[in-house]
């Protein structure tokens, strides 16, 4: 009773309603939501924790799948190379893979917004230096960006910090490479709020420049940036994966989507496909449903592309 | 044999959660050589019918029924029909002129296109043609200016390329949707005058689709008053505006600002045909308490002297030569005495609005000095003092779609500034204060908790006028606070704004380019033209005997809707 109540109120909202009818959103918001939710109880959803040494055995080291020859119906999608299910693997490096994808676009989007409400609101030669740094930095590859920060992190940070401190070098070096879209996205958008009337008037009053563009032009942004971040969610992902995949991301220790994958290459002549093959399907699925879900976002938050 | 016959014409906006109704049971005829004029409020379906003639209605809207005949053909719903119809039977004039042409083609290729597709003539025929028409509809040289682009003509002369466009391929239909609203008063006049040569020399049955009664009567032959989709009343102009049957017309008419006399408060009627005659008076009382009792000793509030301001687009790297830079104010002074309203009058261009933001602030002066209560506004380095006048100066916008933040609940824009000057009040006292500014404002306390969007103009003008009345001002500047909203509803602002100035001695400078509505707020006024003062003296004296030629010529020219009287 009361889902159908909440329903039937976000069904009256215009965004809810061009949710429920796009069968796109609501199954790529679902399938995000199942993999987010298993990936954070991984400890109660996983058959198996891999990562605790009592369970492993290399006994069973590269048993296929289920439904091939030699499976065993304990471990649904096989083992890899150490006797890890896979499925476990994968549902636990899913969550590595999201935390660092949050983190990062967080980080971005905090950056971002914060330089492109700014330099919008200030103007001037402020602006100019801002918007040219975005310039610089987008023609920077960002995987060369994060490549470049992860080089410069392992040279300052000892070796014996270094598997601690991966993690946050990670985020760091992602973030810092997706913050020219947010900067320039929100620096547009406050140009076109800042020469309405409602902000004028707040400047009449006698409101502060910060209290202006935080209180007053922020809020009216924000849709665009939701946008953006949806979809620099998905790219974020993609590059964790990347880089892990390079040897440069999260240990091997903990590993990652991307970390799945580079052990599974070194067996895929050798047989063992499903060992690189199944992370490589999970993430794509995963940035597939997270930019589907932007997408969608991207078209129901245009007033100008808006159905009736 | 009627030329246009509009029969039983139902249109309807079908959206997800209602069905609007802009036009129930539309019924009207037009003949060749007459000029009819539909008016009515804003969503009242004025527009919604011109566009189902040539059957450009955007969806979700649909004609549900009804049939529109020219010259005894049956065009509704037929779309091949009313292609062939448009342009070459039917031509149309939109509201503005910036947006109605292609500005990435000159004019001679817009024209030759229209005229080929319609008319079977060579290039070299159709340009002739082109010329003519550029001819006819008043535009100078026009063998060379066929060649320029539509962004190097004015907003005048471009609405004039706009009739051509619509005249080029002889139509006996011309619908002009607001032709005049987005132009100034003297070329306002001048594309009326064009309108009504031209529905003469070429017998023309032409529709015009206006908000102003001025155009109305000194234009139209016939008019419609329309009202939710219905026509409340039609006949010929004269009956309609001197003896109105419905109430909805006399209300239209009433509420219009006379321009031949000063009245004290605009007449309103409610829908039920009877006046309205309340006031603020006894409202007011609470905020009179908070504030404490006001005089106005007739001192000097504002001395606004020599301001010249210089627009400028230069780069951080070069200044631009002065010859370059844009004047908006050149030398201009005015004084501003405590009680009185003062009117700043004047085309587009002529710098009302650069005064309003030079003196609440938004643009610092190249040159000149401007003081309150003979405390200077800005300091040697064109720095504005906000903290010398504590928000005593408010203003009050024009748009009210976007003069308030569509974020914020409207207890939270009316309370943000009182929070703001009476630091660490109580919650309780913030929402007495909060409730009293929306009762002298006349609206519920209900709206309270809701999104401006959820408000008409003129409800939003009002939530506006309460926020500015929030910080205790003494001096309101009212930059065209009425030209966005309807006549009746312009009236009721109006009216308002009188009130409250009168219970709270405020004092006003009220921009306008509508000399009516001036003439009806403001004791004395000033006359701007590009930036240069022409003439500063009481209102009356002014309008009686204006002694500038073109205060002279605005008045001459402003449409009255007592001409027909």
């Amino acid at each position: 009773m009361f889902l159908f109540k909440t329903y039937k109120k976000l069904n009256d909202t215009d965004i809810g309603y061009s949710f429920f009818n796009s069968k796109i959103a609501i199954i790529s918001l679902g399938v995000f939501l199942i993999i987010f939710i298993c990936s954070f109880l991984a400890e109660f959803v996983a058959p198996y924790d891999p990562f605790d040494p009592m369970n492993i055995s290399l006994m069973d080291a590269f048993i296929p799948p289920v439904w091939s020859q030699g499976g065993d119906p304990n471990f649904l999608l096989g083992t890899d190379q150490q006797g890890r299910d896979m499925l476990s693997t994968m549902i636990f490096g899913s969550r590595i893979s999201l935390i660092v994808g949050f983190s990062s676009i967080l980080f971005a989007m905090f950056l971002g917004v914060f330089l492109g409400i700014t330099s919008g609101y200030i103007g001037g030669r402020y602006e100019i230096i801002v918007m040219r740094l975005t310039d610089v930095q987008l023609t920077i590859p960002s995987i060369l960006m994060a490549l470049l920060v992860d080089g410069i992190a392992r040279a300052i940070i000892s070796k014996s910090m270094h598997y601690d401190m991966a993690i946050y070098v990670l985020i760091f070096a992602i973030g810092i490479s997706e913050w020219p879209q947010f900067a320039r996205v929100t620096r547009a958008s406050t140009l076109v709020e800042k020469n309405k009337e409602y902000v004028s008037a707040a400047k009449i009053i006698g409101f502060s420049n910060l209290y202006i563009m935080f209180k007053h032009i922020l809020p009216n942004i924000l849709r665009p940036v939701l946008v953006i971040a949806t979809i620099g969610l998905a790219l974020a992902i993609i590059t964790e994966s990347t880089l892990s995949f390079l040897g440069v991301g999260v240990p091997p220790t903990t590993p990652s989507l991307g970390t799945l994958i580079r052990f599974g290459n070194n067996f895929l002549f050798s047989g063992e496909w499903w060992i690189t093959f199944f992370p490589a399907i999970f993430l794509v699925i995963l940035a597939l449903s997270i930019n589907l879900l932007g997408d969608w976002m991207r078209d129901a938050l245009n007033p100008k592309l808006k159905k009736r | 044999m009627s030329f246009l016959k509009v029969k039983n014409l139902n249109i309807n906006y079908k959206t997800r959660k209602e069905n609007i109704i802009a036009s129930q049971e539309v019924a009207f005829t037009l003949e060749k050589g007459e000029i009819l004029g539909i008016v009515g409020e804003s969503g009242s379906g004025k527009s919604t019918i011109a566009n189902a003639i040539i059957n450009l209605i955007d969806p979700p809207g649909k004609i549900t029924d009804g049939s529109i005949e020219i010259d005894g053909q049956q065009i509704c719903k037929n779309e091949n029909l009313i292609q062939i119809a448009r342009g070459k039977k039917i031509g149309f004039i939109f509201q503005d002129p910036q947006t109605s042409l292609n500005p990435l083609f000159k004019i001679k290729d817009q024209l030759i296109e229209t005229i080929q597709t319609h008319l079977n003539l060579n290039y070299s025929q159709a340009l002739q043609r082109s010329i003519q028409l550029l001819k006819e509809v008043g535009i100078e040289e026009a063998e060379k200016r066929i060649d320029d682009y539509p962004h190097q003509f004015s907003g005048g002369m471009r609405q004039r390329v706009v009739i051509a466009l619509a005249i080029s391929c002889e139509p006996d239909l011309l619908i002009a949707d607001e032709p005049t609203t987005a132009l100034d008063v003297s070329i306002q006049f001048q594309i009326l005058n064009l309108l009504k040569d031209l529905t003469k020399n070429r017998n023309l049955a032409v529709i015009i689709i206006t908000h102003d009664m001025g155009v109305i009567a000194e234009t139209t032959d016939r008019v419609i008053v329309m009202r939710y989709g219905i026509i409340v009343e039609q006949g010929p102009t004269k009956q309609i505006l001197t003896n109105p049957q419905s109430n909805e017309a006399k209300s239209l008419v009433i509420s219009v600002p006379p321009t031949n006399k000063k009245i004290n408060r605009f007449k309103l009627i409610n829908p039920k045909g009877h006046e309205i005659t309340n006031n603020s008076a006894s409202i007011t009382k609470n905020i009179i308490k908070t504030w404490g009792i006001r005089e106005n000793k007739n001192q000097r509030l504002l001395n606004f002297s020599n301001v010249s301001k210089i627009f400028d687009d230069g780069s951080i790297f070069k200044k631009v030569s002065a010859t370059k830079s844009v004047k908006a104010l050149d030398n201009v002074s005015f004084e501003l005495f405590e009680g009185e309203t003062l009117g700043l009058v004047g085309e587009s261009g002529s710098g009302k609005s650069t005064i309003a933001k030079i003196i609440t602030g938004l643009l610092h002066p190249t040159k000149g000095s401007i003081s309150y209560y003979d405390k200077s506004l800005f300091d040697q380095n064109h720095k504005y003092k906000s903290f010398k006048n504590n928000g005593e100066i408010q203003m009050i916008f024009q748009d009210p779609y976007s003069s308030l933040n569509p974020r914020f609940k409207v207890k939270d824009i009316i309370a943000e500034p009182l929070k703001f000057y009476q630091r660490g009040i109580g919650i309780d006292n913030l929402y007495q204060n909060v409730n009293d500014l929306i009762d002298i404002v006349g609206m519920t306390r209900q709206s309270l908790n809701r999104y401006p969007h959820e408000f008409s103009g003129g409800q939003r003008q009002r939530i506006s006028i309460a926020r500015a009345l929030a910080t205790r001002p003494r001096l309101l500047i009212c930059d065209e606070p009425t030209s966005a909203l309807d006549v009746t509803i312009q009236a009721q602002i109006l009216n308002l704004l009188k009130d409250i100035q009168d219970e709270l001695h405020l004092t006003m400078l009220f921009i306008s380019h509508d000399l009516p509505v001036i003439r009806q707020m403001c004791n004395r006024i000033v006359v701007l033209k590009n930036g240069i003062v022409c003439e500063t003296n009481n209102s009356e004296d002014l309008f009686n005997s204006p002694k500038h030629s073109y205060t002279e010529e605005l008045i001459k020219l402003m449409p009255k809707i007592e001409s027909i009287i």
